[in-house]
Order: structure tokens, then C-alpha cells, then sequence
């Protein structure tokens, strides 16, 4: 099936004109053929390798500031015109709006040369996986447990709006994560470490999996003689690529429009002004290559685009979807993005990353006389309103006299967005990415976060040790 | 339902069972759910949302005479009959590249019956979308006028749903089931000066009639306002009173050390330690989904086994873990009817549903008297990014309330506390004899920990 006969723009167009019936400003149709595989090797079995295919539209009629929404899986005529009959059942002004669609010609086909999931053998993915385990078990003798799991992605979109949107997608998405367990005397620790591309299979052409299962054994291995983090605040260095996850948390949510139209933002009313160190230039980014927040047009028909947040501390702009926009007036920034057909598009960020500096990342830790290393970070999460944010640490060292000595264990950090956007005074030139795993009012969606080394004069940690 | 009878997914689950081939177990999965979800904003509908969805999820065995069989899986977001043919032949296909393995079979009905819960409010289907319109525009409304420092109300959600589940196999379960629920949620941003800090609240039952929308509205408005003013608190050990909502999360986080699976391969602090005094001995805790008033109470698993009461830790001792039929052939032990799966695209595994604290006798004033100097957590942040359970590594973001004088006093925020939550449970003070029920998979009630570590300025 090509992607152009999801449906047929003659249809489109019915649809939409069904769910203007019964009066609105606007109306959408997205719909979305989405096929999975995801395999896992535990305890030295391929317990499962499991398919999964879904299908089916989402249509949202606007009227005024009201969103109605319906979704369903039957993409058939009919079954599209019943949802969005339910979907306009918030339009109940009664007069018919008689309105003629008119959509632009469909694009031509994209030329993208990726190597589909569905071309590659499920022997050579399994294989993938016993190469990791092999890898990561070989890696230390106290290495008790791994976990490697596959997943790929195929999803096709089509999504049309009276608003003269017509587009669509076609995103491949692949991924690989190794989990180690290792075992000592003062107990188990883990470790972790993950590719995951906007890209076909042949992202294994260029990546090792055993690299990933010795860079994930060796995270847990360390932790095994690793002391308590430390508790209160201190300087900490962040190596590159191991911590972008920062930025997404301490202002990339509080720069979505929807939070600053609702004034649930710290960063509401301050286009303009400085708010964050000047070593800072933040950018939301969906084209770069092949990353995991990566798309050619966004889930409402927007091609991504390079959003600058802020340049040299100064805030620029915010993230903008449809609906949104509209309300501003002005165009969406290619950040409207779903989970699925059965969820509402919402402002979301892409990849999000801040741009290298020029200082040696060595130079950084020398001349940090004692502080917290982190070389992983994991998740976190933020309060837009307030601004208190955490995040985990998954790999950390401290630094003593301008050396990166001791292990830790896990801790999470804690801080105000604006204070330690402020508190950044040295970013290094070893920029590298991190993909991601967002989550946002229950839906997820892949991001990609990036930075160079940098260090925050002082941030909370928060660890056991007194 | 409305668009069949509830019979309808039975025929169809037990339709595709009768497809298996000689050598082959199935086991399909089918649900269907109905939902409504409304967004008020500014007195406004700010989203209407309808929608029905329908999936099946189908598990094949191979037999390999003496390795074992080999699993496939497959699911679907649709029951079409063509779409789960296609479901049938790709887990069938998939199951050839596992792994064989002895200890991989389905659920056998194992004799015990499943208990008669009332899990379904007929009265549900009755309630018009106007009704929830109203009661979402209500509660914004009731939040925004509470109090001239609630400075906005950035979501306040009303939601139902109906969900209908059949599960069969080859190896004679056959399960079926119909729920029914609804909640109202909302956030409330309170302002005074620059100073802004944000409270929620919900209320859940199984229909729209059993819904309290005044204490959401209060949670929300009182957790906003009594955070204003909060700063920083001084590093140093505490003893922390946790509020209900907490120990719900605290105790789900450490249901998934308690899982057979996590045991059986080694991922546990708690493997190799039953029949030890792992908490304090006021501490009992138990998974008991066969209790109605738990919103998780379900009458059979993820394979379609009865749910039943388990016993985790007696009087601070170690008892047992949950297991699925695979985990528990892999421990040498039965099925605990514990299988949980997330819907139609998952697969079983062992997980708690419904677990409690068995009450103590105070209340949570009772206890932040008797506590006298500590820090009372109204909330806490970064539970899936500070929270290891393979180690027991345990180090959150919280805010809360200062405890002077065995009383709440001033609003603390930005700042950590960590532990280990092996050395948590056996630093348990007290456990209140406040038993809340809460959605997701434990009840809250008031705890007191002593010995954490706060880090702030």
C-alpha cells in the first residue's frame, strides 16, 4: 500500500466537510497505519518477539476555544463519516456551515533510502540481541543479568485540515537498549545504555552492538564499589551528550505554548528577556539527521522546522502547535505531535539540544576543584509552573581536586529552571545526543536531547551521604 | 456495551482458540472499551473527547518436544476478522525464532473460583455527555472561586470509561469480564506576589454518581495554597511523614521487587530473603484484588486465573512474592493469580493490583504529634528517575511541610530526601490507620520514616 492511499483526498475532503456540518471554525482528519516489532532476550531466552499493528483515524472539529475529538479504527467511508459526526457533537450552534474543502495537491513521494523493518529477516534482529548478551557478559565475571531488547517502527500517516493542510508521513524508527545487572558484596547495581534512530536496520552497518552492551555492563560494573552521592549543593560537570535531558526539563516544557497560554509557565511574558546564562543557545530541532525526535512533517501536517528558544541567554521564542498558533495568529513551528491517531496533538518538543561551546571538556573538570561528574543521566521531570525540576543520575563520579575520582550510586538532582539556566559558566565543544522518551498529559513520544560538557556552578544533590 | 452484547467477545475469543493447529496452544485476548474525556478551561469546554477502540492480542505456543515451546505474539487494534487472522499468523511466525523453553506454558484453571465483585455500575451508561460537561465547567469553577490566591486552574478533567475483556485458550480458561469507571482530576496554580506553586486533586469511583468533585476541589486548592511562601529547607537526616498519595506510589514502586519475575531472574533485593525480618514488625503488607473497595480489584489475572488474597510481608517478615504461571514454574512454586498484561498489546507478567498496609491506630495528626520535629511530604517528584529497585536505591524530589512542635508549620520546596528502601521499611515509625483508597495499584495511608536524608541548601 502506498502511503497516498491511506485514504483518498476525495474522501478527505467528505470527511471534513461532514465535520463542519454542524457548524465550526476548523476541522482535521489524521490517519494512521502503524506497524510494530519488539523482541527481548532475558536470562540468556528470546522469551518474545511480538507484532503489532494499528489502525485507524483521529478527526478534531474546532469551534471557538472548544476541541471536539473522536477516533476510530474503521477507515472506511463510513466509518470515518460516524466520527466525525461524533466529533462536531460540540458544535451545537445548528446552522450548517456550507463550506467547500479544498486541499492542495498530495506531495510528491519522499526519497528516503532507509532499510524497512519489514525487509529485514527476524533471525538477523534476534542475532543483534545474542551479540549484545554475548558482549555484556563477557565484559566482567560479576555481570549476573542482561536484558536486550529490538524494536522497530513503521508509521504512515495522512492528516488533512480545512485549513488547506494536506500531508504526509512515512517514519522509521529503530532501536536497541542493553540493561546489565551486576552483583557484589554491597549489592546489585545496574546499568544501561541505548541506541535508538529515527533510521532503518541499517543504522547496524555503523553501530556495534557490542559497544552498547560494554558501554551499559561497565555502568553497572562501576557502581558495584560506589559510595553514596552526596547531599546538598555542589558544582556539577555534565559530559557531553549525557545530560540535554537538563534543558527539556528545567525550560524546554515551560517554553510549550500550551502551558504559556494557560499561564502555567515561569516563562510566561518573557520573550525578550534574559533568562539563562549568555553561554546558552537552546534549540528545538526536528531535522537533524536521523535523531529519535525526528520527522518530516509534524502529527498536524507541519514540516519540522529549527526553532531557536533562546540565543545567548535571551529568551526568542516558544514551541507552537495548530491550535495554538491559530489562536496567536501566527504559523505552528512544526511542534504538534501525537501519539497516536486516538490521542489530541499537543505542543511538543523534538530534539532539543544546546549548542557546543569552545572550551576542552578536560579543561572543564580540571578546573572544577571538587564537585559531581555525571557521564549518564536518566530521566526527569518538572513543575512548569514553578520550575522545580528533578533528574536522575544512572552513571556519576565526584571530582576532587580537578579529577574525576570515585564512583556513586544513583541520586536524583534537584533545581529551579531559571536559577540554573543561570548558574551554567562553561560549556565545552564535545557535543552528542541522547534519545528519549517523553511524557506529557499520558501520552509518550520519542525526543532526542543534546549538549556539549558544561558545568552548573551549583545544584542540589540529592544522596545519602552527610 | 453499546454496539454488542457482552457475549459477543466471548464467541470471538473462543472462535479463534478453536483455530489451533496440532502442536500449538493459543491464547487470545480480546477487549473493548468505551471512553469520554472532558477538558474545561476558563468556563469553557476546552475538549470533548468519544471514542470507542477495540484490540485483540493472541499468544501462540509451539511444542519442541523435549526443549519446551516457543512463544509468538502478536496484537492488533482492531477485530476484524481479517486483521486477527493476520494477528494468528504473525504470532505464529514469531513464535518459530524464540527460544524454546520447559517452563513456557499457559494458564491451567487451577480450582479456585473467581470471587463476585461488582466492578460494572449499569447506572454508568445512562449519565449524558451534559452531565459531564457540567461537571467538569463545575469543578474549574469551584477551584477558581475558592480562594482569591488561586491565580488559575490549568486543567480540570472529567473522564469515564467502560471496558470489556474475554480471555480463552487451548488449555481451558475462559475468562470474561466488564468495568466500569470515572474520575475528575484538577490542577490549580495558586499566586501570591512572584511566588506561584501548584496543587491537584482527583476523586475516582466506578460511575459518575460516586465521584466527590468538592474534596478534589479542596485537595487542590489546599495543597496550592499551603506551599506558597515554600523555600528551601537545610540538609541534614530527618524523619519524613509521608501523605497517603505518597505511600501509594511508594508502594507500587516496591511491588516490582516483590515480582516474581524480578526475582526468578535476579533482580530483586528482595530474592533469596523470605522467611526474613525485612521491615519493622508493624509492617504487613498484602495484594488483595478480591477486595471490592480497591478501584484495581479484578476478578481473574492477566491468564485468566481467579485473582486472589497474597500475603507479601507478615509482621515485617517476608512471605512470598506474585507470580504468573511461567515465573512460578521457573521458582518451582503455583501461580499466584498475579499475571498482569497492559491491555491487548501486552503480555503477561507477575504484578501486584491492589495492595494495602494493614492499618495502624493513628490517624495522620496523631502521628505528625507524636513525630514532633521532621518533614511532613505533601508530594514527591523523579520516582522514575531516582528510584532503583534492583539496588534499592531511593532518592526523590519533595515538597511539603515542615513538623514543629508535633505540628504542620512552614512549606519547604526544592529539596531531595534518599534512603535505601531496604533501609526504609525497617525505619518505618508509624503506619496510619488512614486507609485511602487511590487509583493505580496500592490504597494510601499516612506513614512515618525515620532516618532519610533531606538535601537542600
Amino acid at each position: 500500500m502506498s502511503d497516498q492511499s491511506l485514504i483518498e483526498p476525495d474522501v478527505l475532503r467528505k470527511v471534513l466537510d461532514a465535520a463542519l456540518a454542524r457548524g465550526g471554525e476548523a476541522a482535521e482528519v489524521f490517519a494512521e497505519d502503524r506497524q510494530s516489532m519488539a523482541a527481548s532476550l532475558d536470562d540468556r531466552r528470546v522469551e518474545e518477539l511480538s507484532s503489532g499493528r494499528d489502525r485507524g483515524a483521529g478527526i478534531r472539529v474546532l469551534v471557538g476555544d472548544t476541541t471536539g475529538f473522536a477516533h476510530t479504527a474503521d477507515l472506511s467511508e463510513q466509518g470515518l463519516l460516524a466520527a466525525a459526526h461524533a466529533a462536531s457533537a460540540v458544535a451545537r450552534q445548528g446552522g450548517r456551515a456550507v463550506r467547500t474543502v479544498a486541499l492542495p495537491p498530495p506531495p510528491g513521494a519522499t526519497d528516503r533510502t532507509w532499510t524497512l523493518p519489514e525487509r529485514v529477516g527476524k533471525a538477523a534482529k534476534l542475532e543483534l540481541l545474542a551479540r549484545a548478551d554475548d558482549a555484556a557478559r563477557a565484559a566482567g565475571a560479576a555481570i549476573t543479568q542482561v536484558q536486550a531488547s529490538y524494536g522497530d517502527s513503521r508509521r504512515r500517516f495522512v492528516v488533512a485540515s480545512t485549513d488547506g493542510v494536506l500531508a504526509y508521513d512515512d517514519q522509521v524508527r529503530t532501536r536497541l537498549g542493553v540493561v546489565c545487572v551486576a552483583t557484589g558484596d554491597s549489592g546489585m547495581q545496574t546499568g544501561h545504555e541505548t541506541v535508538a534512530r529515527t533510521e532503518g536496520f541499517e543504522i547496524f552497518d555503523r553501530v556495534d552492538v557490542g559497544d552498547i552492551a560494554r558501554t551499559a555492563a561497565r555502568r553497572a560494573l562501576s557502581k558495584l564499589s560506589a559510595r553514596p552521592a552526596p547531599s546538598g549543593e555542589v558544582p556539577v560537570v555534565l559530559a557531553g551528550g549525557s545530560g540535554g535531558i537538563l534543558f527539556h526539563e528545567a525550560c524546554g516544557h515551560g517554553l510549550e505554548a500550551d502551558h504559556i497560554v494557560k499561564d502555567s509557565s515561569v516563562y510566561r511574558g518573557k520573550v525578550g528577556e534574559l533568562v539563562a546564562s549568555p553561554l546558552v543557545t537552546l534549540v528545538d530541532d526536528g531535522t537533524v539527521g536521523g535523531e529519535w525526535g525526528n520527522f518530516a512533517v509534524d502529527d498536524e501536517g507541519r514540516p519540522a522546522g529549527r526553532n531557536v528558544l533562546i540565543e545567548n541567554g535571551v529568551l526568542t521564542d516558544y514551541m507552537w502547535d495548530w491550535l495554538r498558533a491559530r489562536k496567536e495568529g501566527r504559523l505552528s513551528s512544526g511542534n504538534g505531535r501525537r501519539q497516536s491517531y486516538q490521542h489530541l496533538p499537543m505542543v511538543r518538543m523534538t530534539n532539543t539540544y544546546l549548542l557546543a561551546g569552545t572550551e576542552d571538556p578536560a579543561e572543564v573538570v580540571a578546573q572544577t576543584p571538587h564537585g559531581v561528574y555525571v557521564a549518564k543521566l536518566g530521566g526527569g521531570q518538572v513543575n512548569t509552573a514553578t520550575g522545580d525540576f528533578v533528574f536522575g543520575t544512572t552513571e556519576a563520579y565526584l571530582i576532587e581536586d580537578g579529577r574525576i575520582t570515585e564512583p556513586l550510586r544513583d541520586a536524583n538532582l534537584i533545581g529551579n529552571g531559571p536559577e540554573v539556566l543561570r548558574r551554567i559558566d562553561v560549556v565545552a565543544n564535545d557535543f552528542d545526543m541522547t534519545p528519549g522518551t517523553c511524557g506529557k498529559d499520558g501520552q509518550s513520544v520519542p525526543v532526542g536531547c543534546g549538549q556539549a560538557t558544561l558545568r552548573i556552578t551549583g545544584v542540589t544533590v540529592g544522596g545519602t551521604a552527610a | 456495551m453499546s454496539a454488542s452484547s457482552p457475549a459477543d467477545l466471548e464467541v470471538l475469543a473462543a472462535a479463534v482458540v478453536e483455530r489451533a493447529r496440532r502442536g500449538e496452544e493459543l491464547e487470545v485476548y480480546v477487549a473493548r472499551s468505551r471512553d469520554t474525556e472532558v477538558r474545561a478551561f476558563e468556563g469553557e469546554v476546552e475538549s470533548l473527547s468519544v471514542a470507542t477502540s477495540a484490540g485483540v492480542g493472541v499468544r501462540v505456543l509451539l511444542g519442541d518436544g523435549q526443549a519446551g515451546a516457543r512463544l509468538g505474539f502478536a496484537w492488533a487494534g482492531s477485530l476484524d476478522q481479517a486483521v486477527v487472522d493476520a494477528a494468528l499468523d504473525e504470532a505464529r511466525d514469531n513464535a518459530r525464532f524464540a527460544t524454546p523453553d520447559p517452563d513456557l506454558v499457559l494458564a491451567r484453571p487451577d480450582g479456585v473460583a473467581a470471587a463476585t465483585l461488582a466492578l460494572h455500575d449499569e447506572s454508568q451508561a445512562a449519565v449524558p455527555t451534559e452531565r459531564k460537561v457540567a461537571l467538569a465547567i463545575d469543578l474549574e469553577r469551584r477551584v477558581r472561586g475558592a480562594d482569591p490566591r488561586i491565580r488559575q486552574v490549568s486543567s480540570a478533567d472529567y473522564g469515564d470509561d467502560e471496558v470489556e475483556v474475554a480471555l480463552a485458550s487451548t488449555t481451558g480458561i475462559r475468562a470474561h469480564t466488564l468495568r466500569s469507571s470515572a474520575f475528575m482530576s484538577v490542577s490549580a496554580i495558586a499566586g501570591e506576589g512572584s511566588d506561584t506553586q501548584t496543587g491537584t486533586g482527583f476523586t475516582v469511583g466506578r460511575s459518575t454518581a460516586a465521584l466527590q468533585p468538592e474534596v478534589a476541589a479542596d485537595d487542590a486548592v489546599q495543597r496550592s495554597i499551603r506551599m506558597l511562601g515554600s523555600r528551601k529547607a537545610a540538609s541534614g537526616r530527618v524523619t519524613v511523614v509521608l501523605d497517603p498519595r505518597v505511600v501509594s506510589t511508594l508502594l507500587s514502586v516496591i511491588s516490582s521487587a516483590l515480582s516474581g519475575e524480578a526475582v526468578v531472574k535476579g533482580r530483586s533485593f528482595f530474592a533469596d530473603r523470605v522467611g526474613e525480618a525485612v521491615a519493622v514488625p508493624a509492617l504487613t503488607l498484602v495484594d488483595d484484588p478480591t477486595d471490592e473497595r480497591a478501584l484495581t480489584a479484578a476478578r481473574y489475572d492477566g491468564e485468566g486465573l481467579a485473582c486472589r488474597r497474597n500475603v507479601l510481608v507478615g509482621e515485617g517478615v517476608l512471605a512470598g512474592f506474585v507470580y504468573d504461571t511461567v515465573t512460578a514454574r521457573r521458582a518451582g512454586t503455583r501461580s499466584t493469580g498475579s499475571a498482569v498484561r497492559g491491555g491487548f498489546a501486552g503480555t503477561p507478567s507477575p504484578g501486584c493490583r491492589a495492595l494495602q498496609l494493614s492499618p495502624g491506630t493513628l490517624d495522620q495528626a496523631a502521628i505528625i504529634a507524636r513525630v514532633g520535629e521532621g518533614l511532613y511530604v505533601q508530594s514527591v517528584s523523579g520516582v522514575h528517575s531516582g528510584v532503583n529497585t534492583v539496588s534499592g536505591d531511593f532518592s526523590v524530589g519533595v515538597e511539603g511541610l515542615v513538623i514543629r512542635d508535633g505540628a504542620l508549620a512552614e512549606p519547604v520546596r526544592e529539596v531531595t530526601v534518599a534512603s535505601t528502601l531496604q533501609r526504609m521499611l525497617q525505619s518505618v515509625l508509624f503506619v496510619g490507620s488512614d486507609v485511602t483508597w487511590l487509583p493505580g495499584i496500592a490504597a494510601g495511608q499516612t506513614l512515618a520514616v525515620g532516618e532519610m536524608q533531606l538535601s537542600g541548601e
